[in-house]
């Protein structure tokens, strides 16, 4: 830091921007060591997962040309003709899942030791709105390719959220752009894909983050209770960032290892006239949901399975998003921790409908 | 005259002076809509209404039935005054009362109007209206006119009272109803008796490649009974005529086959052209092993070692399955390099190429030239080892780019490595 703050061109921004302050708070800036310290990466690889998202994702724009006629074409170019094309679209294909994946990952160990709790209610609902829109990429983007499989599994996912009391109807047109799945959802979900949802997405995440460096990394309960001994800490810079930046490159590994030897199939160009085929499925992280739709009876009472399955996930959506708001009111002191077995019946739950979606 | 025309009609007349005839007119006019509403056939026909109150109404009628559909009534067909509540006047001979004919006459009863275009025209511009005169160049027809009063009439296959449009598939003479409305009488075995002939045809048909394809996959593409022996004027395909008939759909294998030796020494020795190694209603699906000199082989049912025909016939194997050969691999590398995701856009299009190849050498065969068809096969082997040259490219580059990988690992690797190092060395501080 010394040297930095010697430096001529550090002083000239210092002179005009008054950077000295954030290079004091940067410097200052320490995280508490402790059993849990593990899950604070997940939130950094999950971030180094969208960097490369965006910048795979522009390396694609250069050849996608959305449309009926082309998208499947363009795509199948970019992968056959185009110089590491193959890499790029398996790259982007393959973080996209790893950054779902980590996402929820982040969410629970943030979950399972009470980081949302107050002060950080904000923080936990500005990720919440994050995996949101994580899962809003995924679905638009399963769509662009247009081929067989994705053309089937986006009429099933809009024909779902059609299915929602009251606004469903509405929601299928707007998404589809029309009454059926066509060409206009694919220029749509391009817009929703490249456009639209990254930056609602750069938004959030940016308070997410803004948040996140204003009230510090949080100490789970059962260490900050732990009293008398003196607390742990490393140095964020470079000590923590370091660290970061060695899981990246694992995770970075992994991830080439996956696009090479697991390249992301294109499949069969669309074709609305043909019947859909067998094994119609939504992406992974859709399953547990799109499996517990299959396996709720036509009418439960006088409610149809689908739509009360669908309102039972909102209910879910919206318990989950006011949990720091509810759990406050939970007796703690009972053993085992209500949130404990909450966090752990949704695992439970997401990994058996998950299976059993890939299973059945 | 319809109400419309007959108003129009009197309008048109110079005595027209509407302030005087206005009234009269409209009076007119009203009578004429109230008696076109009561001739209409389901309010007033005493024919139907008597014969269902009766319950002899003829067996298997049809409400869709096409004649129905159409507005012609009972006595369209059998003549007589559907409006006369009593029989003997509905029925009289001077109201045109025809009744049901009689089995010889039934062409000509039907023919009294499908033989007449300026009348049928009317239902469809381009239907054909020549099938009574077709029907008596058949042997159903020449047979009747003989007296013999077992052979098929028109009602024996479109029925009498359920006649559907053949486009319906209910219809008995829709494509896909065809071989069994034929069987009915051509597979009953003591019916047929009188004739001689066999009665096995809708089996041996139903098991061949064309039955196949129509009876169990519905492809009404394929031929049906009538596609090759006539429908109104059913014949058996004669000797001369047999290659023409298969020619219909197979264009090509017809022409090699007249323009060959083959085909002439077939003429001269009155053998039945393709009939002869492909069967009639049977006709498998073929296969390279018809060639050669094999069990399965059908040359040599004819020919022998040492003739011509012979070494002709084992040429042209080995030019086929040499191609044959070169495809298979050259498929198996397609379906490898698209398995692993490679580029196989150009690939696929030497596979067509090779395919391509290989159907026309088939179809060669009917030269029954083997320098014909070995030209054919050199070209497909060119494609299919295009093919599979480029098939190895692609499984080179794609395991090039797993040493890439490698590669880019032990630099990771490294970099990980030497992260590790460094944070020991800070944590030390």
């Amino acid at each position: 830091m010394n040297d930095l703050e010697r430096s001529k061109w550090f002083n000239w921004l210092d002179e005009r921007f008054n950077l000295k302050p954030l290079v004091e708070f940067m410097r200052h800036k320490e995280v508490p060591v402790h059993r849990y310290s593990v899950w604070y990466y997940m939130g950094g690889v999950t971030l180094f997962l969208f960097v490369i998202q965006v910048f795979s994702g522009i390396l694609l724009l250069f050849y996608y040309q959305p449309g009926v006629d082309s998208a499947y074409e363009s795509v199948r170019f970019l992968m056959t003709k185009v110089e590491f094309g193959w890499l790029f679209r398996s790259i982007h294909s393959w973080s996209a899942n790893l950054m779902v994946f980590f996402i929820f990952v982040h969410m629970f160990s943030t979950f399972f030791t009470g980081s949302y709790r107050k002060p950080r209610e904000l923080t936990w609902i500005s990720g919440f709105i994050l995996l949101a829109l994580a899962l809003g990429f995924g679905f638009s983007g399963y769509l662009l390719p247009w081929n067989e499989l994705a053309f089937f599994a986006t009429k099933v996912g809009t024909d779902i959220v059609g299915a929602v009391p009251l606004v469903g109807d509405m929601i299928r047109t707007v998404l589809r752009g029309g009454e059926d799945v066509t060409g206009g959802t694919l220029l749509r979900f391009y817009a929703f894909h490249v456009a639209m949802l990254p930056a609602i997405f750069t938004v959030v995440l940016a308070v997410h983050l803004l948040l996140i460096q204003r009230q510090g990394m949080h100490e789970p309960e059962s260490v900050s209770a732990a009293g008398t001994q003196v607390k742990k800490t490393m140095p964020f810079f470079p000590n923590f960032f370091l660290r970061d930046a060695l899981l990246w490159m694992v995770v970075l590994n992994i991830l080439l290892y996956l696009a090479v030897f697991f390249p992301w199939e294109l499949g069969e160009k669309a074709d609305a006239f043909v019947p859909a085929p067998a094994g119609i499925r939504p992406e992974w992280y859709f399953m547990f949901m799109f499996q517990t739709l299959k396996l709720l009876p036509a009418h439960v009472l006088f409610i149809e399975g689908e739509v009360l399955g669908i309102l039972f996930f909102i209910l879910i959506a919206a318990a989950w998003l006011t949990v720091p708001f509810w759990e406050t009111k939970i007796n703690r002191n009972i053993r085992p921790r209500p949130m404990t077995v909450i966090g752990i019946a949704a695992i439970i739950f997401i990994i058996v409908m998950t299976v059993l979606g890939y299973v059945l | 005259m319809s109400i419309h025309k007959r108003i129009i009609l009197v309008m048109n007349t110079g005595f027209f002076k509407p302030e005087i005839f206005i009234i009269p007119v409209l009076v007119f006019a009203s009578q004429l809509l109230l008696a076109e509403e009561k001739t209409d056939v389901s309010d007033v026909n005493y024919c139907y209404s008597c014969h269902a109150e009766l319950e002899i109404l003829p067996d298997a009628m049809h409400p869709e039935d096409i004649h129905l559909q159409k507005g012609l009534s009972c006595a369209g067909c059998h003549g007589g005054d559907p409006l006369q509540e009593d029989m003997e006047m509905a029925k009289a001979r001077s109201a045109g009362f025809r009744g049901v004919p009689s089995k010889k006459d039934i062409p000509e009863f039907c023919g009294k109007c499908h033989s007449e275009i300026k009348l049928m025209r009317t239902y469809q511009p381009r239907i054909p209206t020549d099938q009574v005169a077709q029907y008596y160049t058949s042997v159903h027809g020449q047979k009747l006119k003989q007296g013999d009063r077992k052979v098929a009439d028109c009602t024996n296959c479109h029925t009498s009272h359920a006649i559907l449009s053949a486009k319906d598939t209910r219809s008995s003479v829709h494509p896909l109803n065809v071989p069994a409305t034929c069987d009915h009488c051509h597979g009953d075995s003591e019916y047929m008796e009188p004739y001689g002939i066999p009665t096995d045809q809708y089996d041996s048909y139903a098991s061949s490649v064309h039955g196949v394809a129509l009876l169990e996959n519905q492809d009404t593409g394929s031929p049906a009974c009538n596609d090759c022996h006539g429908n109104h004027g059913a014949m058996p395909p004669g000797v001369t005529s047999i290659a023409h008939v298969c020619g219909i759909c197979h264009v090509n294998n017809m022409q090699y086959f007249s323009g060959s030796k083959m085909g002439r020494a077939f003429e001269e020795q009155q053998l039945h052209a393709c009939e002869e190694c492909h069967g009639n209603h049977k006709v498998a699906k073929t296969s390279d092993n018809m060639l050669g000199t094999n069990a399965a082989s059908v040359c040599v049912d004819c020919h022998s070692e040492g003739d011509a025909g012979y070494r002709a016939a084992i040429e042209l194997q080995t030019e086929l399955d040499t191609l044959v050969s070169a495809y298979k691999l050259a498929q198996d590398k397609f379906d490898y390099v698209r398995r692993i995701g490679m580029d196989d856009v150009e690939l696929g299009f030497l596979l067509q190429d090779a395919k391509q190849s290989l159907i026309k050498a088939r179809t060669l065969i009917h030269t029954f030239d083997p320098e014909q068809v070995g030209e054919m096969s050199k070209e497909g082997q060119t494609h299919a080892v295009a093919a599979i040259n480029l098939a190895e490219t692609q499984i080179h580059e794609y395991s090039v780019r797993r040493t890439g990988f490698g590669v880019a690992t032990i630099f990771i690797t490294i970099l990980i490595v030497a992260i590790f190092f460094k944070i020991r060395e800070i944590d030390k501080k």
